[in-house]
């Protein structure tokens, strides 16, 4: 990466597209934690593509790592208390407010969705802050 | 080839994530503690991409594969959705990971990874059975 600006706009680009791509192709939204959701909620015959999206997504991973292994988290920056946490936060949270970084930041503010302008507010505000002010106290140190 | 679609758009999905350096818990928190705007020119790119394309989109009667598209109606703000939306903040605060980012990384083969997956997935299924379910 020759500018760390200029990957996180490339990269943002990419993650358009293919948000772009699913909705062409199959119709339906790239928002992971619906995707991922709609294993345990959707009919029967609508969870193929889930399975294939998401197998797409770790072979993706796969294919970043063959590249760079260092794309790839190793350690994640908590303990595991604090994971366990955040992991159960995010899913639950995302299941509540109906999508996450994706769905809402990417698919929903393209579409002008005043629901997803209000998630992404309220989700990067009370990111911040758990950034800012748990992590010290959870986690210590700067991180 | 129903399948071939979402799974290539799946990787290419999770090849933009690692571009952009999101699949990085670190990143993230650069970000959120406002040292370093990366994730904005990411969420701020695709959703430029998704802008300009949506409407090209949906001039179409139908998807390429299927037989209509299926996009969310509610334009309501709720009470529900602010509350998910800061829970997942938190979350997302805490650790740095999302769930795109957090299912890409289960390639990378690291535990920890493993365990916010699973974490995530309780979450998830959380909200289903306590939620959901009783309000279906």
């Amino acid at each position: 990466m020759h500018s760390p600006l200029l990957a996180s706009l490339l990269g943002g680009a990419l993650i358009g597209t293919s948000a772009l791509l699913l909705l062409w192709l199959i119709g339906r939204v790239a928002g992971v934690s619906g995707i991922v959701g709609g294993l345990m909620t959707a009919p029967r015959n609508d969870r193929g593509w889930r399975r294939a999206f998401l197998a797409g997504l770790v072979l993706g991973g796969a294919a970043l790592l063959a590249f760079d292994p260092a794309a790839l988290p190793d350690q994640l920056p908590a303990p595991l208390p604090v994971i366990v946490l955040g992991g159960f936060l995010v899913g639950f949270g995302a299941r509540g407010g109906n999508g996450c970084t994706s769905g809402h930041g990417v698919c929903g503010l393209g579409r002008r969705s005043p629901r997803s302008l209000v998630a992404v507010l309220v989700f990067m505000t009370t990111g911040v802050l758990a950034a800012n002010i748990l992590r010290p106290l959870l986690v210590g140190g700067a991180s | 080839m129903r399948l071939a679609a979402p799974l290539l758009v799946g990787l290419l999905f999770a090849i933009g994530l690692g571009v952009s350096g999101m699949t990085l818990p670190e990143n993230v928190l650069a970000f959120l503690t406002l040292r370093d705007p990366g994730l904005l020119l990411t969420m701020g790119g695709a959703a430029t991409v998704t802008l300009l394309g949506s409407p090209l989109v949906l001039r179409r009667d139908r998807p390429v594969h299927g037989p209509r598209f299926v996009l969310p109606t509610r334009r309501d703000i709720d009470g529900p959705l602010v509350r998910g939306a800061a829970l997942f903040g938190l979350g997302w605060g805490l650790v740095g990971l999302c769930p795109g980012p957090a299912l890409t990384g289960l390639a990378g083969g690291s535990p920890q990874v493993f365990l916010f997956v699973a974490a995530m997935l309780a979450g998830m299924f959380s909200h289903y059975y306590f939620t959901e379910r009783k309000s279906s």
